[in-house]
C-alpha cells in the first residue's frame, strides 16, 4: 500500500466519523443542555465511552452484528463513538454559556423555541462547538491509526506493518503523514474558530 | 394601539400575594420598591416570563392564550440591554420587524429614524457590534430594538440601573421624549424614586410582595405609607 493511498483512506475514515459525530453530537448536546438530569446522564455515557482504551473498543465492536466485523466500517463506528464526547460536551458548554439576559431578550421578543435555538443559541455557541469538532478531529486522526489492527485501513496499516517487520522507515511513512494531518486539521479549525469569535 | 393590563388576585408563591392592579391603556406606571419586593415578578407576569400560581393577568380584558404574538407586540427593555452580541446594531433593531416580516425598506427607514432620534446616527452605528459600544449606547440600541415595531405595551426592568448618573439622566430624557410620540402603555420598574417620578405619571410602591401605595407621581413625596416614607427619606440629599 502506498503512503498516498493510505493517507487518502485515513482522511476518508476520519471525515466520515467526524461528520457523523457532528450530526449526532450537536443535537444530543442541544438536548442535554436543556435537561439538567438527563443531560448529565448523557454526558456521563459519552464520557464513559471515552475511557475505553481504543484498541479494546475496536475489539469489542468486532462481534457486534451489522456495525461490527473486520474492516473499515467497524473502525468508523469506533471513531464516531470517540468523537462524540468533545462535540457533545462543547455543544452543552456553548449553549449553557449564552448569557441569560440575551436568551431572555429573545424569548421576550417572541422568538419561538426553534427560532431562539437557530438565531441566538447556536450562533453564540458556535465557537465552542467548532472547538469541540477540532478536538474530535485531531483525536480521530490519531486513534484512526489503531483502526488498522482490525483491518480498518489508513496510515495505521503502514505503522503496524513497520512494527511487525521492525522497519522504522515504514513506521515513519505511516506516522509522519498522520502527525501532519493532525497539525493541518488543528490549524484550519483554529482559524475557523478565531473567525467566529467576535 | 396601547393595551390595558389588569391583575386579578394574582399570587406567585413566596413572592407576590393577592395582587390587584389595573393599568389603563396608554398609562405610564412606575413600579418602585426595594429589591425582592415583587416588582420585577409583576412586570414579568405581563409578558408571560413569569406564571401566576393563582389569579389572572388580563391584557385588553382577556387572558393571553399564546404569549408569542403578545410578546411581539410588547417591548421589553432590561438592565444591561440583552443585545445579541453576534448581530450588528442594525440587525438587533431589525429583529422584531424581521419576525413580523416587514419589508426591508420599511425596517431600514424605521430603524434609521429611531436610532437617529436616540442620538445614534444610523450611518455611524448601524454596522457596529454591541461590544464596541458604551453601556449608554448599548441601552439606546436596546430601547430602539424594543420600540421599533410600535408595541402596545412597553416593559422596562431597571433599564438604566447599571449606568452612571449623567448617562442615566440623558437616557431618561431620551426615553420620555420618545415616549410622548410612541403611545404605548408603559410599566417601568426601578428602585430610584427620582427616576420613577421622571418617567411615569403614576407610581405603584411594592413592599414584601404587596402594593403599599398607588398614587400619582406628583403626590408621592407626601404619601403616608411607611414604605413610601422610607423611600423618600432614602432619596433625599443631606441638608
Amino acid at each position: 500500500m502506498t503512503v498516498l493511498r493510505a493517507t487518502g483512506e485515513h482522511i476518508v475514515i476520519v471525515v466520515i466519523a467526524v461528520v457523523v459525530a457532528i450530526l449526532i453530537g450537536v443535537p444530543l448536546g442541544v438536548w442535554a443542555a436543556r435537561r439538567a438530569r438527563a443531560g448529565g446522564f448523557a454526558l456521563r455515557v459519552v464520557d464513559a465511552i471515552q475511557t475505553i482504551p481504543s484498541l479494546a473498543l475496536f475489539g469489542f465492536l468486532i462481534p457486534i452484528p451489522f456495525i461490527g466485523g473486520i474492516g473499515m466500517r467497524t473502525a468508523i463506528v469506533a471513531l464516531i463513538l470517540y468523537s462524540l464526547l468533545p462535540v457533545v460536551r462543547n455543544t452543552v458548554t456553548g449553549i449553557r454559556g449564552v448569557e441569560p439576559a440575551v436568551r431572555e431578550a429573545g424569548v421576550a421578543m417572541g422568538f419561538t423555541p426553534r427560532q431562539l435555538l437557530f438565531e441566538v443559541e447556536l450562533p453564540l455557541a458556535m465557537p465552542s462547538i467548532v472547538a469541540g469538532i477540532r478536538i474530535a478531529t485531531v483525536t480521530a486522526i490519531g486513534v484512526a491509526t489503531i483502526a488498522a489492527a482490525i483491518g480498518g485501513g489508513g496510515l495505521g496499516t503502514l505503522i503496524f506493518r513497520g512494527v511487525a517487520m521492525v522497519d522504522s522507515t515504514l513506521i515513519l511513512e505511516g506516522a509522519l503523514p498522520a502527525a501532519a494531518l493532525a497539525l493541518i486539521a488543528d490549524a484550519v479549525m483554529t482559524t475557523i474558530e478565531r473567525r467566529l469569535i467576535r | 394601539m396601547p393595551a390595558s393590563i389588569e391583575f386579578r388576585g394574582v399570587s406567585v408563591d413566596g413572592i407576590l400575594h393577592d395582587l390587584d392592579l389595573r393599568i389603563g391603556a396608554g398609562e405610564a406606571v412606575a413600579f418602585i420598591g426595594r429589591s425582592g419586593a415583587g416588582k420585577t415578578t409583576t412586570l414579568r407576569l405581563i409578558n408571560g416570563l413569569a406564571t401566576p400560581s393563582r389569579g389572572d393577568v388580563l391584557i385588553d380584558g382577556a387572558k393571553p392564550v399564546d404569549f408569542i404574538p403578545l410578546r411581539r407586540k410588547t417591548g421589553y427593555i432590561i438592565q444591561g440591554s440583552g443585545l445579541f452580541p453576534h448581530r450588528t446594531v442594525y440587525e438587533n433593531v431589525a429583529t422584531l420587524p424581521r419576525l413580523l416580516k416587514w419589508d426591508e425598506t420599511r425596517t431600514k427607514s424605521e430603524a434609521a429614524a429611531l436610532l437617529d432620534k436616540l442620538g445614534l446616527p444610523f450611518e455611524k452605528f448601524a454596522a457596529r457590534y454591541p461590544r464596541s459600544l458604551s453601556g449608554g449606547e448599548q441601552q439606546r440600541v436596546g430601547i430602539a430594538r424594543a420600540i421599533v415595531a410600535r408595541p402596545g405595551i412597553l416593559l422596562c426592568d431597571e433599564p438604566f440601573g447599571a449606568l452612571d448618573p449623567i448617562v442615566r439622566r440623558e437616557l431618561q430624557d431620551s426615553f420620555t421624549a420618545i415616549r410622548e410620540e410612541r403611545n404605548a402603555t408603559i410599566v417601568f420598574v426601578t428602585h430610584d424614586l427620582a427616576e420613577a417620578m421622571r418617567v411615569a405619571e403614576r407610581v405603584v410602591v411594592f413592599d414584601g410582595g404587596r402594593i403599599v401605595a398607588d398614587t400619582s407621581a406628583r403626590e408621592l413625596p407626601r404619601h403616608e405609607a411607611p414604605a413610601v416614607r422610607a423611600l423618600v427619606a432614602a432619596a433625599s440629599l443631606p441638608s
